[in-house]
């Protein structure tokens, strides 16, 4: 950001030069972001907390694979080592502890560390949604490009699918394709691992309707911005229409979709989840679903307050992302 | 526009002469029906019909086992096939209407109830008030509906009831902000200042004013909130975190056809279209509505 130095507040009029609003309000969020992700942790403990019946017997009869109730003594060794023993308040202040040194706490069924099982297995599902975020883009991009403010019949073309694709359920959306191109085409594999075929049609479950929700916020703000006085000028100056739709319009109707960035992390992440199950794809997803059906709580909780933490992180680089786009608010 | 010519109306040719006699007075609100929000009015009809009396729409017996005819594809005599135990799917998805609905309309209830408390918290409470309310909801916005549901079934266990409330809680805080909005716009409006310098007393003014008139637009929204709950809960069971199979709810027929997607693909596609076809209808509904309650509003 080495062009921030030639804005107007550091011209040597022998003015003080003013330090730049935006890095108060970077500031600023940052301490919101802290905030947020307290009250989300504190949110998850107390969750946990809730957990009805005893937490050393849940996990002995996870080891053991029954349903039984134990006796105090045999139930000491496990709370000793979990920490149940002490009180509440005290388990609270080390969950915010561990979490603030990034120790999301211990499986209750791998008895490892949660980030170590986390850091096994995210590995696909990172190169899943943001091989989708890059796909919903360029839909949403080029399906507005070629059909907003066209001929009607295009127009309302492009619109009407947006408004259904953003509909679709991630299951159903990814079964179909499923069932069409990998059963009856047989074009890409029913099971494809972490292969690059394996990966087309969980990219394209995720991509399509995430397009459709960019499509939507961007449209309207796209067909605004092209009645906007600049953009008559940058055409009267004899630009195509193309280049001006791309050069100039573009550029103002991304924003209020980059501002949903954040949001879209979050519905990528739980969409992985769904798509990691429909295509038997290895992941973070899948890996959670299993951690809800065993209940193993610390593991479940952990990707949350993960996914929670990645949210409220994208949304101050969207902060940063709107001073980059938008020059006005670089002050 | 009313059905008898409109005098008053400027612009409108005085001398004409009043073609609108002898035409049938169509009811106001029957007019810019087009044949879309027809459709979706007899889709939301449909399954409403199958929620309260299932056996109106058909005559199969949804848990009757036919060993001699499973996973047949779609028929003549089963028009959406039959599952592993040759049950019929059509029979399954009506008869499945009545739960789905429930959790839909229950969780819905759960998020606007919250989003109520929480939005006329925000919206009429002074600086501090609105300001810890804005910021817990954005808190839960850190949560995306799935994700905290999956922490729900692993801390309560799998159920409806986990369920209903997982995506109840889930989506609040987006409601929670409209409302707010909503209150706000309510309570700067010029009738409300109106009440205010004719001395109404303050509880008086917010039953009466403030809380109909900011909660009219948001009725359209929450109808079509039950559309986005069904869609989130089955996503849930999809998963098996809901119903156990033998129910033939949505999500329940969803996760049961899972296993077989090879073989009877009708299994996993048929309940799917029917979450998005009630979805969709009531999306198309709820705008149909709100549109015609915004031009209500400025006449």
């Amino acid at each position: 950001m080495g062009t921030f130095a030639e804005t107007p507040g550091t011209t040597a009029i022998g003015v003080k030069p003013r330090r730049a609003p935006w890095l108060k309000r970077i500031a600023w969020r940052v301490l919101a972001a802290i905030f947020v992700l307290w009250a989300a942790a504190t949110f998850t403990f107390f969750v946990q907390e809730l957990l009805p019946g005893s937490k050393a017997t849940l996990i002995l009869n996870q080891e053991h694979g029954t349903q039984q109730t134990y006796s105090a003594k045999e139930l000491k060794p496990v709370e000793e080592r979990y920490g149940f023993d002490e009180p509440v308040t005290t388990q609270y202040f080390n969950y915010i502890k561990g979490l603030a040194h990034g120790d999301l706490g211990t499986s209750y069924q791998q008895h490892k560390p949660v980030l170590t099982i986390i850091s096994e297995e995210v590995g696909p599902t990172i190169v899943l949604t943001v091989t989708s975020l890059i796909l919903a883009w360029i839909f949403a991009l080029a399906t507005i490009l070629l059909t907003a403010r066209r001929k009607r019949a295009v127009s309302a073309l492009g619109s009407g699918w947006e408004i259904f694709s953003a509909g679709l359920p991630y299951y159903w959306l990814g079964v179909i394709l499923l069932v069409v191109f990998s059963i009856e085409l047989k074009i890409f594999p029913v099971q494809g691992g972490t292969s690059v075929e394996g990966l087309v049609l969980p990219a394209l479950t995720l991509a399509i309707p995430l397009a459709g929700f960019i499509g939507q916020v961007t449209r309207d703000e796209f067909e605004k911005v092209l009645d906007q006085p600049f953009v008559t000028s940058a055409r009267a100056r004899g630009m195509g229409d193309l280049a001006v739709r791309v050069k100039h319009v573009l550029r103002h109707a991304v924003l209020p979709a980059v501002t949903l960035s954040g949001w879209a992390l979050g519905a990528l992440i739980s969409g992985a989840v769904i798509v990691e199950t429909v295509f038997a794809r290895p992941g973070i997803g899948q890996m959670i679903v299993t951690a809800a059906t065993n209940r193993d709580v610390p593991l479940v909780s952990g990707v949350v307050m993960l996914v929670a933490f990645i949210y409220v992180i994208s949304n101050i680089l969207v902060d940063v992302a709107y001073a980059i786009i938008d020059p006005r608010l670089r002050g | 526009m009313s059905a008898t010519p409109d005098i008053g109306r400027p612009g409108a040719p005085v001398g004409a002469p009043a073609p609108a006699r002898f035409r049938l007075a169509v009811p106001e609100w029957v007019r810019g029906l087009r044949p879309g929000v027809i459709l979706a009015g007899l889709i939301v009809a449909f399954f409403v019909v199958a929620m309260i009396v299932p056996s109106l729409l058909t005559s199969q017996d949804p848990y009757a086992v036919n060993l001699s005819q499973t996973l047949e594809s779609p028929s003549w005599a089963h028009i959406m096939g039959t599952d592993q135990s040759g049950r019929d799917l059509y029979a399954r998805i009506v008869y499945g209407a009545r739960q789905s609905l429930l959790i839909g309309l229950g969780a819905t209830g759960i998020s606007v109830t919250i989003a109520i408390v929480l939005g006329v918290l925000a919206g009429l409470g002074n600086k501090w008030v609105d300001g810890i309310v804005s910021r817990g909801v954005e808190v839960m916005f850190a949560f995306p509906v799935l994700l905290l549901a999956l922490l729900f079934v692993a801390v309560f266990g799998p159920s409806a009831t986990t369920e209903i409330f997982a995506v109840g809680i889930g989506t609040a805080p987006g409601y929670a902000r409209m409302v707010r909005g909503q209150v706000l716009a309510t309570r700067d409006s010029g009738y409300v200042e109106a009440a205010r310098a004719l001395g109404h007393p303050y509880g008086s003014i917010v039953r009466r004013h403030i809380f109909p008139n900011a909660m009219r637009p948001l009725v359209v929204v929450f109808t079509l909130g039950v559309g986005q709950a069904i869609v989130w809960a089955a996503g849930i069971a999809f998963l098996g975190l809901g119903i156990p199979p033998p129910s033939p709810e949505w999500g329940a027929l969803l996760n049961a056809g899972r296993n077989y997607i090879t073989q009877a693909w009708w299994l996993e596609v048929m309940p799917g279209l029917a979450i998005v076809v009630f979805a969709l209808s009531l999306t198309t509904l709820g705008r149909f509505v709100q549109q015609r309650l915004e031009g209500g509003v400025n006449r």
